[in-house]
């Protein structure tokens, strides 16, 4: 899993059965200063998050169809909780 | 999941057994600004996208269980949705950095 920020929203009338009645957010991985920021990426949202709100992102396919509880889901990232604080010893 | 452009189709007239009747179009990886990001690549497509189009794609496995009926078939790139609208705000509105110590993002 990653921790990434919601940076914006996409919406899809037309999509894949799998993706409906779900919200689809842009997230930006969060990283260390002196680091290359990660390439920003689209993610299903089972957490009811929103655009500025800090997130842990499951980016792993069998991961997310237990998240969805769909065996054949063709979901790659799935939002999966919203990170309150993080600390970095 | 990542966002696309079709900018072409691909026709085959040999195909593997499980990807018969499949529409393959040409897109180019784009990244949120919508820039392009790497070089064209060849995706399924199941929801009857056209040139111009922009999508939203996902990679690996999950691509070929995107496919309508047979799952197990040769497939890594697959458009699942057409964009009608997004929004994506501006990267100088928040803070991309992880500090050492406590990070508090409430």
């Amino acid at each position: 899993m990653i921790i990434g920020k919601v940076v914006g929203t996409v919406v899809t009338t037309i999509s894949h059965r799998d993706y409906k009645n779900r919200r689809l957010l842009v997230v930006q991985p969060l990283g260390l200063e002196e680091e290359p920021p990660d390439q920003d990426f689209i993610a299903l949202d089972n957490t009811q998050a929103g655009i500025g709100d800090t997130v842990l992102v499951n980016r792993e396919g069998n991961g997310a169809r237990q998240a969805l509880n769909n065996p054949d889901a063709c979901v790659i990232s799935v939002i999966v909780g919203i990170v309150d604080s993080a600390y970095l010893g | 999941m990542l966002f696309g452009r079709v900018k072409g189709t691909a026709v085959c007239t040999l195909k593997y057994p499980g990807t018969e009747g499949l529409k393959l179009l040409v897109v180019q990886p784009l990244n949120k600004k919508l820039e392009p990001v790497g070089g064209l690549q060849v995706a399924a497509d199941v929801v009857q996208a056209g040139p111009g189009d922009l999508c939203v794609m996902v990679r690996s496995r999950e691509a070929a269980l995107a496919m309508p009926e047979v799952k197990f078939v040769p497939v890594d790139l697959a458009l699942v949705g057409i964009v009608n609208e997004m929004e994506v705000r501006p990267d100088s509105e928040f803070d991309f950095t992880i500090r050492r110590g406590k990070n508090s993002f409430t």
